[in-house]
């Protein structure tokens, strides 16, 4: 129950860094409250038995944040203190709200927090992983038998997508391409 | 009520995506969005005093089984969490390169890119 209680006070948090991060018109700020927001997102996996996942998310948050400055540093700091037209404002309103009901309806199917889904579904694959983990695939860490084993798959999938978003962005940001299109814009403005 | 608190972080991330009008306070809210996601599933996941689902020596196989959390939903995760930062760096050099064609981040600004 204890458990329950650090858990929300950490969500708690994140939440307050994620208004200053939407809200604060320096855009250097918004990006180191947003470091908070990944971090104790790290912290919380952490309780919530998940070691791997938090190392993870501590080496992609540096990574992200590196990403963020690179972008906004020497540029344009200050944001525009004006919201978008009056559309958008009414579609977010129904959006959310239509999010929020859809999202409460779902949680009343959930089971309590604590219980795990796993254990209401008979033969389901996660207690098969968990009891077999070791003897099929040799690896002590469930998750890493989960990733490189038994759903190898789809680690091959994400390498996959990986490898194309980042093959995107080498190919926009390339130089020599870039300016050869310039010029056509121009000559295309020109004529 | 656990699972409401990451609708919330969700939705606060819906909301900057919308309403925002410089171009990294939407991936911003992006990230805001993918994290409230991923704490979502592990939550799911967890079960009460759960230990974290690594087998180490002298360990029993049957008291494990009732005390280790669901490691699908965490493997699971780790694939999202590295998609998004891939996602992340195209999203950025997209917005290097606007930033570069109009000199500002301001969407309102880019007239070419109206429909």
């Amino acid at each position: 129950m204890t458990l329950e209680y650090i858990v929300a006070a950490l969500i708690i948090l994140m939440i307050m860094g994620a208004v200053t991060a939407l809200e604060t018109d320096n855009l250097l700020s918004s990006i180191i409250a947003l470091g908070a927001v990944g971090f104790l997102l790290a912290i919380a996996f952490l309780f919530l038995g998940a070691p791997d996942i938090a190392f993870t998310q501590i080496v992609v948050e540096i990574l992200l944040l590196i990403i963020l400055i690179r972008v906004t540093i020497h540029r344009d700091l200050k944001t525009t203190t004006a919201h978008r037209a009056m559309f958008g404002w009414t579609f977010a309103i129904v959006l959310i709200a239509f999010l929020t009901w859809f999202g409460l309806t779902v949680f009343e199917e959930f089971p309590a927090f604590g219980t795990a889904v796993m254990d209401r579904v008979a033969d389901s694959a996660s207690v098969t992983y968990i009891k077999e983990g070791l003897a099929k695939s040799g690896a002590g860490n469930l998750v890493t038998a989960v990733l490189l084993d038994f759903r190898a798959f789809d680690t091959l999938g994400e390498a996959t997508v990986l490898f194309c978003a980042i093959l995107g962005a080498l190919a926009i940001l390339r130089q020599k391409a870039h300016k050869h299109s310039k010029e056509k814009d121009q000559e295309a403005d020109a004529a | 009520m656990i699972y409401s608190l990451c609708l919330i972080l969700i939705g606060i991330g819906l909301y900057g995506i919308l309403t925002k009008r410089n171009i990294v306070k939407i991936i911003i809210g992006f990230v805001i969005m993918e994290a409230g996601v991923h704490l979502l599933l592990i939550l799911i996941g967890y079960r009460m005093q759960g230990e974290a689902p690594i087998l180490q020596p002298g360990m029993k196989l049957s008291e494990f089984i009732t005390r280790a959390v669901d490691p699908l939903p965490q493997a699971l995760t780790l694939t999202s969490i590295v998609i998004g930062l891939g996602v992340l760096a195209l999203m950025i050099a997209i917005a290097i390169r606007l930033y570069e064609r109009y000199k500002t981040f301001d969407i309102t600004e880019m007239r070419r890119l109206k429909g």
